[in-house]
């Protein structure tokens, strides 16, 4: 017991010095809201036109896409931070202290947790701005947003285990990269996976991505006439819980063995 | 005394290179150990082993009577260390950075405020407490960093090259306060690539090479093995020589030699000779060409045990 509410407290320790530096650092944030709602006025405006989504508006369908992309590129901050503490020998620290081992990880998850609320906070404001509205309750609502912080946790351990593998801050942009484009492209986000070629189709119909967007776009109210046809898009929230469930089962000790690993080099 | 830190054929390699081969240490409670090498030579390997950081092949480390293995968790609350790079977080200031290792080490929220506040002073960090350590220069980051090691008032510190990098003013400054921190009775494991700071700081200085100590003892002993500090003389003429060996006959603690134009001239007690050497030459008007004091370097030390120069050592990593 008390072992645990220690570790729980590292966490909070570390977490608070992460939260200071976005504090201290406001451009890391700014730029981390910048994209995406650049991302919303080039689809919004400029592809948005020639994407048919029977029976809806293409703004209201593209926003749950936007938001899972949103907190994707967030949670890619956990894996940028643990890069930039080994190279700056900060985790070495840490490493000789006679706190938790899961303490730096679980604090950097929850700092960037709260990061990304303060994004997904702005990026419902642009939402409302170009048009989009939530059409079901305020319960309904609360709960999309409560899945989309799930799996920004869950993400975010997934990227603690590439931040960790990379050699360098630097190679760990271009590293997320690769997983980020085609896990946010090859998806519901932007374009209805119906009009996708077989192969194609498959990946996205399976991919976790599309579940998360699916059931946001249901709890939010923003979909189609048209339902689904593959059964992780038609039990879009059981699907996503599960994603999620399997995510964090995967990564969150992988990334712990890891960062022994990583800290060891 | 008992021995804070024991070390016994300790090994670590990564892929086909030996970082350490068989090292064995025994530093004694209460005394400044200098481990002296080039880069390498696996210094900080074994300061990582140490301090849990690596868990070694094979060989056995005791520190403060704990293993670096099993006993590993109840180590790091009684050592401290500052590393070769000062990890401290750019982003907070001095204060917090202080407060966040006591917080960490689990002193608790007031005793981890007031030793903050406590080493700012020691460490004369007091103006800049309230500053982002982003806008500390190396000297000021290093002082910091030692601080955040000596936050639990460890009983064994390791520091890592702690002047590296720095400038030499601000290596005084950092050898003053290391010097200051040891007569307080910490035992100190201290690395460096410098003669002179072992020579300065340690009580007993270990030469390691290619992951092994090859020379153990005072920095006096090694200087005994190497040959001390000499003045070197270029005269202009060479009918000068002769003038210039008998003036400096009465500043020379050893045989004079010489050759071509240059006298070399062993000496002791630093500047002063030099002085005391121009001097006399004057007195004589000896024409001097170019005349300089030479104190032995790690690169004289490797050489005088290896008979390879220290960097080379470097090279064949």
């Amino acid at each position: 017991m008390t072992t645990l509410v220690q570790s729980l407290g590292d966490g909070v320790v570390i977490a608070r010095r992460n939260l200071l530096k976005v504090k201290r650092v406001p451009d890391l944030i700014f730029f981390s809201i910048l994209s995406p709602i650049m991302f919303v006025l080039l689809f919004g405006y400029v592809f948005g036109g020639s994407i048919e989504i029977p029976g809806m508006s293409y703004r209201e369908f593209l926003m749950a896409g936007i938001f899972a992309q949103t907190v994707m590129f967030g949670a890619s901050f956990t894996g940028a931070g643990l890069a930039e503490d080994i190279q700056k020998g900060v985790i070495d620290r840490f490493r000789s202290l006679p706190m938790a081992r899961s303490a730096v990880l679980v604090g950097r998850t929850t700092s960037d947790l709260v990061n990304n609320i303060m994004v997904i906070t702005v990026m419902s404001l642009t939402g409302l701005a170009v048009g989009w509205r939530v059409h079901s309750s305020f319960w309904s609502a609360a709960a999309g947003f409560a899945l989309l912080m799930l799996f920004a946790y869950a993400f975010s351990w997934g990227m603690a285990i590439v931040g960790l593998l990379v050699p360098s801050p630097e190679v760990f942009s271009n590293a997320s990269f690769m997983f980020i484009f085609p896990l946010s492209f090859l998806a519901n986000t932007f374009a209805r996976t119906e009009t996708f070629p077989a192969p194609l189709r498959v990946f996205a119909e399976w991919n976790p991505v599309s579940s998360i967007t699916q059931a946001v776009r249901e709890l939010f109210g923003n979909t189609g006439p048209q339902p689904p046809t593959a059964w992780p898009l038609q039990h879009a929230v059981l699907a996503s819980l599960l994603w999620i469930a399997i995510l964090l089962a995967v990564f969150v000790p992988l990334a712990i063995r890891q960062y022994k690993r990583a800290a060891a080099r | 005394m008992a021995d804070a830190i024991v070390a016994e054929g300790l090994t670590k390699r990564y892929g086909s290179v030996v970082a350490l081969d068989g090292l064995d240490l025994a530093v004694p409670e209460g005394t400044v150990m200098g481990l002296l090498g080039p880069n390498g030579a696996g210094k900080t390997t074994s300061v990582r082993v140490f301090t849990t950081l690596l868990e070694p092949d094979s060989g056995t480390a005791r520190v403060a009577g704990l293993d670096v293995r099993s006993d590993a968790v109840e180590l790091r609350r009684r050592i401290g260390l500052s590393g070769q790079y000062a990890a401290v977080d750019e982003y907070l200031t001095g204060f917090e950075n202080l407060d966040m290792v006591g917080r960490l080490y689990h002193l608790g929220r007031t005793a981890s405020r007031d030793r903050a506040r406590e080493l700012l002073e020691v460490f004369d960090l007091v103006e800049a407490a309230d500053r982002m350590v982003k806008g500390y220069s190396g000297g000021m980051r290093r002082r910091l960093d030692l601080a955040a090691s000596l936050v639990a008032r460890p009983s064994v510190l390791f520091l890592d090259e702690p002047t590296t990098g720095l400038d030499p003013r601000s290596r005084m400054g950092m050898w003053d306060v290391i010097a200051e921190l040891v007569a307080g009775g910490t035992t100190l494991l201290l690395t460096t690539q410098y003669l002179e700071e072992a020579d300065r700081l340690a009580d007993r200085i270990a030469v390691i090479d290619h992951g092994r100590v090859i020379a153990l003892g005072t920095a006096d002993q090694l200087k005994d093995q190497v040959g001390g500090e000499r003045l070197e003389l270029t005269v202009r003429q060479a009918s000068d020589l002769a003038l210039a060996r008998s003036a400096l006959a009465g500043v020379a603690i050893s045989e004079i030699t010489v050759d071509g134009h240059q006298l070399t001239v062993p000496v002791s007690g630093g500047a002063s000779v030099l002085v005391e050497a121009i001097r006399l030459l004057d007195a004589e008007a000896v024409k001097v060409r170019d005349v300089g004091l030479r104190r032995p370097t790690l690169d004289d030390v490797f050489l005088a045990l290896t008979g390879h120069a220290a960097s080379s050592s470097e090279v064949s990593r």
